[in-house]
């Protein structure tokens, strides 16, 4: 009887894995696929393989397809699922964390401190020897460290135990106070205005594989992180309280997702901008669906996050090709509605 | 088990609790009392490590708590506090199975056998198995405290720490929870440390009492001595009375509420005004409820009552449920029987004789029917075999002031004195042993007081009280004899 019980529990839960590694797999290649250059899945498949495999490669092929695939799709492609992935899973964590479905990565000021970082980079055009190019990726995640500290700090100030409340106060407070020091390097620049705001509403296009290897190592160190603290997470969510009755150290195990979760949104937000709402809707509809224990939560909110920003910026290129829109206002217009949509129904369920 | 030493703290500096110090024995049940804002929940918070306190400390086991880690102390101790929140709506089950946080080792926690058994069992026995797949957000107040309590159940913890758990709980479950955990203290040795709102409640269950009072400890004790009417009123700072449980020798407590229409009746004398006679019965209707104590058929004891009939009866009155039948009676003839005291007679109720006493600051109103066909010698009663001839004296004493407890019970034995002086008076024989009488076989006494107006702490038979009751009695009962010889010999 107690082991159906488990195997049922096991199916139902498998029956999710598979339901969102599918819906990754189907995003990638339709990613992939559509575009300017129309790319056959077969043949996708085929040149994928031969890359994986090391096999010679496939007479029957178009060489372009296997440069617009290798070069141009497959890299944007990975570096939205990775942006998307890191957000939805930072997302959830915050959300566990604060014990608020309406928190994520941006309620702390992690982004826009991140911002703050690659704006200044723009705007004196500060370049650091030996890494170039990669000067504001790191100098994003530089300050979406520094933002997180000193708002722990602060808050540390203002309350010895560090209540969740007073986090995201200081958060928003932090997250004002930066978003006007953007605005007024913004007022401030002049030719450089068009490259600030386009990469504020953030984008994957032309990247390359130089910022997969940026985020990629990011991303594993802060997915790792968050999943071996799920079950803390969960006794969280009941409360700071609650969790330490239940022998959580809580003010240990609150710093290292903390600390995680600006690792994954501010190398997130040194590749690709601010893409909002990922964070914030993918989390949210990954509980409703599946229920809230993070042990699970999480490594969905992965799959279902990097399908569903690879379908966003899909949307952003062939919508009004050949412009581009900007990702995050794909992800806005589709997240916005949604999440106000799942808040009435929230409050109908808690009323009915 | 715990040792709290000088215990001081407090929040942001400001000490709330001052120099607490107390011990506990494992298998204790230990209430923790206090007004608002004494430090009750500051202490508890304090025990369960989440908040540091600034000088003393508490030894857990022999061991500074400050040397434990969250996880070791949560296999020690669990807590279950009034607030919970619950921003997600996770299910029953996953609930209760985050109390086997602390037992679980190594990185990946893997999921035990045991575990999974212990899950089951601690939502067996607090009733909440059978929604275990219903989320939490479903449940009501009281379910959903079942339910934290099954997950610090599932700790298996050596100490329970808990912050007024009965508060969302209706009745029956207060009940089965502290039966519960009185239980387990005495099955399983599990020690309960507790805060309580509810004198009553914690007088009943605990073994012990804290009683705090700004921060301090005002006593340390078995609830009888913490719960003393004194001490209450003075540290809660409000009217209370302590009364006995029924049926526990627990002390309750009970609360005095300011009269509301105090000066309507604050001036009632109880007078013959009140008195309504008819061929079966005589019967006297306050407007308001009396304290009594009473040996009627219906509403003895000590009580409040409204409604007093004396009932005439045939001498040949048989019935083997004669309370039933009076109870009966009374409600043919319209009376609430839970607001009456009741009594019978067989004389006839023109012999009454009733007189009302005006003293300085109270008043005493007396009625009797007396007859004397069955009189007996309480010194020799043995010799009587029983067997029931008509014959009784029902005496009523209204006082119109306010009596204790004392004064009531000394009330009885003034009119019993005067009522056996009054039948030596008038020379009234034991018919069987040829002595004088000292009442009747089926007496029926009735002390009833306003509670109203001048404080009447005593009723010995030299105090203002006693001595008209006395007189009263003793004029009233003669009274009622010598009315009923008249008629006999008419």
């Amino acid at each position: 009887m107690q082991k159906l019980f488990t195997l049922k529990y096991l199916n139902k839960k498998g029956i999710a894995y598979l339901i969102a590694a599918i819906f990754l797999l189907v995003a990638m290649l339709l990613g992939i696929s559509i575009g300017t250059v129309s790319v056959p899945v077969i043949d996708i498949l085929k040149i994928i393989g031969a890359e994986i495999f090391r096999l010679s490669p496939n007479e029957q092929i178009d060489p372009m397809y296997t440069n617009i695939v290798l070069n141009i799709r497959l890299p944007r492609v990975i570096l939205a699922g990775l942006v998307g992935a890191s957000l939805a899973i930072a997302g959830a964590a915050f959300q566990g964390l604060l014990r608020n479905p309406l928190a994520d990565p941006y309620t702390l000021g992690v982004s826009s401190g991140a911002s703050v970082g690659a704006v200044l980079t723009m705007f004196f055009g500060i370049s650091i020897p030996f890494v170039g190019l990669l000067t504001l990726p790191l100098l994003s995640i530089l300050f979406a460290f520094i933002t997180i500290f000193v708002v722990m700090l602060f808050a540390r100030q203002i309350d010895r135990s560090m209540k969740v409340e007073t986090i995201i106060l200081t958060g928003i407070i932090f997250s004002s106070f930066l978003g006007s020091i953007i605005s007024m390097i913004i007022a401030l620049t002049g030719e450089e205005l068009r490259q600030i705001i386009g990469w504020l509403l953030g984008s994957v296009s032309m990247r390359g594989w130089a910022y997969i290897k940026i985020i990629l190592p990011f991303f594993i160190i802060g997915s790792f992180l968050l999943l071996i603290n799920s079950r803390e997470l969960n006794a969280m969510s009941f409360g700071e309280e609650r969790a330490q009755h239940i022998g959580v150290n809580v003010q240990k195990r609150k710093m290292i997702i903390l600390i995680a979760g600006s690792i994954l949104t501010g190398a997130a937000v040194a590749v690709s901008g601010t893409i909002g709402f990922v964070g914030l809707v993918i989390p949210h509809l990954t509980r409703l669906l599946w229920g809230p224990d993070h042990r699970h939560l999480l490594p969905l909110s992965i799959l279902t996050g990097g399908g569903f920003l690879i379908l966003a910026d899909l949307v952003a290129r062939t919508l009004i090709s050949p412009t581009e829109l900007p990702i995050g206002v794909i992800t806005a217009l589709i997240g916005a509605p949604v999440f106000g949509l799942i808040l009435i129904n929230r409050r109908k369920e808690r009323r009915g | 088990m715990l040792s709290v030493q000088e215990l001081t703290g407090g929040y942001s500096g400001e000490a709330v609790l001052k120099n607490v110090s107390f011990e506990l024995e494992k298998g204790e049940l230990f209430g923790i009392l206090g007004p608002n804002g004494s430090g009750k929940t500051t202490l508890l918070k304090m025990l369960s490590g989440i908040l540091p306190f600034s000088s003393g400390d508490v030894f857990l086991k022999g061991k500074s708590l400050k040397m434990y880690t969250p996880k070791e102390m949560a296999t020690i101790i669990a807590v279950l506090s009034q607030h919970s929140s619950q921003s997600f709506s996770y299910t029953v089950k996953e609930t209760v199975a985050l109390g086997r946080y602390a037992h679980q080792k190594g990185w990946f926690q893997t999921w035990s056998d045991e575990d999974d058994r212990i899950v089951m069992q601690t939502m067996e026995q607090t009733g909440v198995a059978h929604f275990e797949n219903h989320s939490i957000h479903e449940l009501s107040g009281g379910e959903r405290q079942r339910v934290f309590l099954a997950q610090a159940l599932a700790q298996e913890p050596e100490i329970l720490l808990l912050d007024e758990p009965t508060n969302h709980l209706d009745l029956s479950f207060q009940k089965e929870l502290l039966d519960l955990l009185k239980s387990w203290t005495r099955g399983k040795g599990l020690t309960v440390i507790s805060i309580f709102h509810d004198l009553n409640l914690a007088g009943l269950y605990c073994d012990r009492l804290l009683l705090l009072e700004n921060g301090e400890i005002n006593i340390n004790h078995v609830p009888n001595e913490v719960l003393r009417e004194d001490r209450i009123r003075e540290v809660y700072q409000t009217n209370i009375q302590k009364q006995p449980h029924p049926k526990v020798p627990a002390p309750q407590m009970v609360l005095l509420p300011e009269a509301i229409d105090e000066e309507e009746t604050e001036n009632l004398t109880i007078d013959q005004s009140l008195l309504t006679f008819t061929d079966e019965y005589i019967a006297l209707h306050c407007p308001i409820p009396l304290r009594t104590m009473s040996s009627g058929v219906v509403g003895p004891g000590t009580g409040w009552h409204q409604i007093f009939v004396n009932r005439h009866v045939n001498k040949n009155y048989d019935c083997s449920d004669h309370r039933k039948e009076m109870v009966d009676y009374l409600k043919t003839q319209g009376f609430e029987p839970g607001e009456t005291v009741g009594m019978m007679t067989a004389v006839v109720l023109e012999d009454v004789s009733f007189q009302l006493y005006k003293e300085e600051g109270f008043s005493v109103f007396i009625v009797v029917t007396a007859g004397v066909g069955n009189a007996i010698d309480a010194s020799r009663s043995e010799e009587h075999s029983f067997q029931m001839t008509p014959g009784t004296i029902n005496t009523w004493v209204f006082i119109s002031g306010e009596l204790n407890e004392e004064s009531f019970i000394q009330s009885i034995m003034t009119a019993t004195e005067a009522k056996t002086k009054a039948m030596y008076d008038l020379d009234v024989k034991d018919a069987v042993t040829g002595t004088i009488a000292t009442g009747t076989s089926t007496d029926s006494i009735l002390i009833a007081a306003t509670q109203k107006g001048q404080k009447l702490d005593y009723a010995g038979t030299i105090t203002p009280l006693g001595k008209v009751i006395g007189k009263g009695v003793y004029e009233c009962t003669k009274a009622s004899i010598q009315k009923s010889r008249k008629r006999i010999k008419r």
